[in-house]
């Protein structure tokens, strides 16, 4: 057991990505990330690691890529139009398989939107925001306690797959304050990225375990010299033209996710027993349903909650399971509907869907969820 | 075949290059590599990062850290990677599009700071990789892809910048002057502090073909005939010095750098939680 601290759930998203053992941070300010780069620049200095204010969000994903290449677990954060400057960047990460965790706190959009309010819209942009269409990793934490947690298993992932991980939080989890107990380090697990047992004259940097099609990842500086590039490359990092080549670099890209498929399934539920309407909702949002639920059973509405904790790859076989067991699955959410577009592909008709959004910036209440419940029930 | 001790920071299974016959860059290129060797560099410390563009291609030849970003963005990689392990020996090449256009604000922003960095840029006044399109260093009049009647705009004058921005060592050479080129890298390299060295360098293919400049020795002979030292610029008239290139040193001077600026602010937050 460890101490009890009352935290806001920016701070628990810095503190977490200290506990992960973040040595390097570099951000851009913006409403409503901007207290996870006030506390660092006050934290990373005492732990030896570094902070850097950017002139921009570009820079910032650029210089922490670079420092995650030169061996740091790295990480930026930032809101909306942030993350959309950082998107090519984020391609780029993932072309690269460069371990990076990007926070994005999401407020109101398109543009400049609601600085101050929350909002779920880069629901998909997280997942297809760079071009290309190729996968990462998406978590969202709905309380403070899941801020710190969450913000570890971001870098536990990211260091595991070699990728880009998304931590999409929003304004009201990231703003609002709960206590939580902080776990004992040793109850702690921490995954760090794994080192080449190649020497430096047989490293091949994209040369991957055969067993989770993963590339063991040298350091800049250390003694390898390699090439990284966002060009499609061979096994030496060196640019390649050959279709054979290029397959074989995309099709592995696609299969890492698929082979680490169990590690990549998070999700809390609720009810889901006798539940003959479920609700699906994520974020802040989910904290809303939770109280949706309770005044409905007490109501005597057989109803359900399921929450993906990681969001992308979006936990398709256990919603499956429940859509085939339930009347309605409902899905409330605080953007023009795009979680339950998801939803109703995943579905594909084994019961109703029903949308449910809110856009005045306003977080959806149990009393919306609840009458939902009974028009649908 | 190059030298033994060039070969080192080549990688030579990556070769033939993918330079057009005439193009400058491989001359700067060559420049590099001969400073890291005549000062005694190994491989294994030196950290090259580029952005996209042809002359951001060298990194791939190079054998060494290497590193080829996004269009533009080669100095903030390189200030992550630098802040991260101060050792490395940290060098960016960009093109003239990459550097001034798109990265230009990682380009005053590095300077100000005063990393220890030190940007090559290889200005052949044109967007060379993308088919000869108007860049911000493309002269006053001179045609390209994007400027079929002759480019409105005023030309960067990116040593200017440098020095504006803070840079402790600005330098500027011509892929014409070898031995002034390499000279000027060496002296960069050493320098502790963000250092900044433009090479005019000769794109032939797109710009040279444009601007009646139709092949490599024409080009030659135009950065031969257009060069004018600082020191003889400095008596010249602004009508004078329309079209010339104006090569030599522009700033060498001292100033505390940043990664050492990083240093002691950890020590002092480690010292003030000791403290407290
Ligand atoms: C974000 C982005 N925009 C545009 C491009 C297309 N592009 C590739 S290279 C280049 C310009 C290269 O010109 P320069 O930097 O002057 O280098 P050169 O090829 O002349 O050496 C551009 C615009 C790109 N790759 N990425
Ligand atoms: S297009 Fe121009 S810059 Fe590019 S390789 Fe050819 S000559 Fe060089």
């Amino acid at each position: 057991m460890g101490r009890v601290v009352f935290w806001q759930g920016n701070r628990a998203v810095a503190m977490g990505a200290i506990m992960a053992g973040v040595k390097f941070y570099a951000g851009y300010p913006i409403t409503p990330s901007s207290e996870i780069a006030e506390i660092l620049s006050a934290e990373l200095p005492k732990v030896g690691g570094i902070f850097i204010q950017m002139e921009d969000e570009i820079g910032s994903i650029a210089a922490a890529i670079g420092a995650s290449l030169a061996g740091l677990k790295s990480m930026t954060a930032t809101s909306g139009p942030g993350f959309s400057l950082k998107q090519e960047n984020i391609g780029f990460a993932i072309m690269a398989e460069v371990p990076v965790v990007i926070v994005d706190v999401q407020r109101g959009g398109p543009s400049t939107g609601t600085p101050t309010k929350p909002f779920q819209g880069d629901f998909m942009q997280a997942r297809w925001g760079t071009h290309g269409g190729f996968p990462l990793v998406v978590l969202s934490p709905s309380s403070v306690k899941e801020c710190f947690e969450l913000t570890i298993e971001a870098f536990n992932l990211a260091e595991r797959f070699r990728t880009p991980v998304v931590l999409l939080s929003d304004e009201v989890v990231g703003h609002m304050r709960e206590r939580i107990e902080l776990p004992e380090d040793s109850e702690v697990k921490i995954y760090n990225r794994k080192r080449p047992k190649a020497s430096p004259l047989n490293y091949k940097p994209y040369e991957a375990d055969p067993e989770d099609d993963i590339p063991p990842m040298a350091a800049y500086g250390e003694g390898y010299c390699f090439h990284v590039t966002g060009l499609v490359h061979n096994e030496y990092g060196l640019p390649t033209n050959d279709p054979k080549e290029i397959e074989a670099l995309n099709l592995r890209l696609l299969r890492k996710f698929e082979k680490g498929k169990d590690l990549l399934v998070k999700f809390s539920s609720f009810e889901l027993e006798d539940a003959e309407v479920v609700i699906v909702a994520f974020g802040c949002v989910a904290r809303s349903a939770m109280g949706a639920l309770r005044e409905a059973r007490k109501l005597g509405y057989k109803v359900g909650l399921f929450r993906p904790v990681i969001l992308w790859p979006f936990p398709e076989e256990p919603l499956k399971k429940i859509a085939s067991k339930v009347k309605a699955i409902i899905v409330p959410e605080m953007n023009p509907g795009l979680m339950v577009r998801e939803v109703e592909r995943v579905v594909g008709g084994r019961c109703e869907v029903h949308s449910l959004i809110r856009l005045d910036t306003e977080i959806i209440t149990p009393e919306q969820i609840l009458e939902k419940v009974k028009e649908v029930a | 075949m190059p030298r033994e001790n060039i070969a080192r920071f080549l990688r030579l299974g990556l070769f033939p290059h993918i330079f057009c016959a005439g193009c400058g860059h491989g001359i700067a290129f060559h420049a590099l590599i001969r400073a890291f060797d005549a000062l005694g560099y190994n491989p294994e410390e030196v950290m090259v990062v580029s952005g996209i563009g042809c002359s951001s291609r060298i990194p791939g030849y190079i054998n060494a850290n290497t590193l080829h970003t996004t269009h533009g963005r080669a100095l903030a990689f390189a200030t992550g990677i630098k802040l991260a392990k101060p050792h490395l020996r940290v060098v960016t090449v960009m093109g003239d599009g990459d550097c001034a256009a798109i990265g230009g604000n990682h380009f005053i922003h590095a300077a100000r700071r005063n990393i220890d960095i030190t940007a090559i840029v290889l200005n052949n006044y044109i967007y060379g990789m993308t088919g000869g399109q108007a860049s911000p260093t493309t002269p006053h009049g001179a045609r390209g892809s994007t400027a079929p009647y002759g480019f409105i705009e005023r030309q960067f004058d990116l040593c200017n910048l440098a020095v504006a921005a803070g840079a402790v060592y600005v330098a500027r050479a011509t892929v014409f002057h070898i031995s002034q080129m390499e000279s000027f890298i060496k002296k960069a390299l050493q320098k502790r502090g963000f250092s900044f060295v433009e090479i005019i360098s000769t794109c032939p293919t797109q710009f040279g073909r444009r601007n009646r400049l139709r092949g490599a020795v024409e080009m030659m002979e135009w950065l031969k005939n257009n060069s004018v030292p600082l020191s003889k610029a400095k008596e010249m008239s602004d009508e004078e010095l329309e079209g010339k290139i104006v090569i030599g040193e522009f700033a060498d001077k001292e100033m505390i750098e940043y990664t050492e600026l990083y240093h002691s602010l950890c020590k002092a937050a480690i010292g003030e939680g000791m403290s407290k």
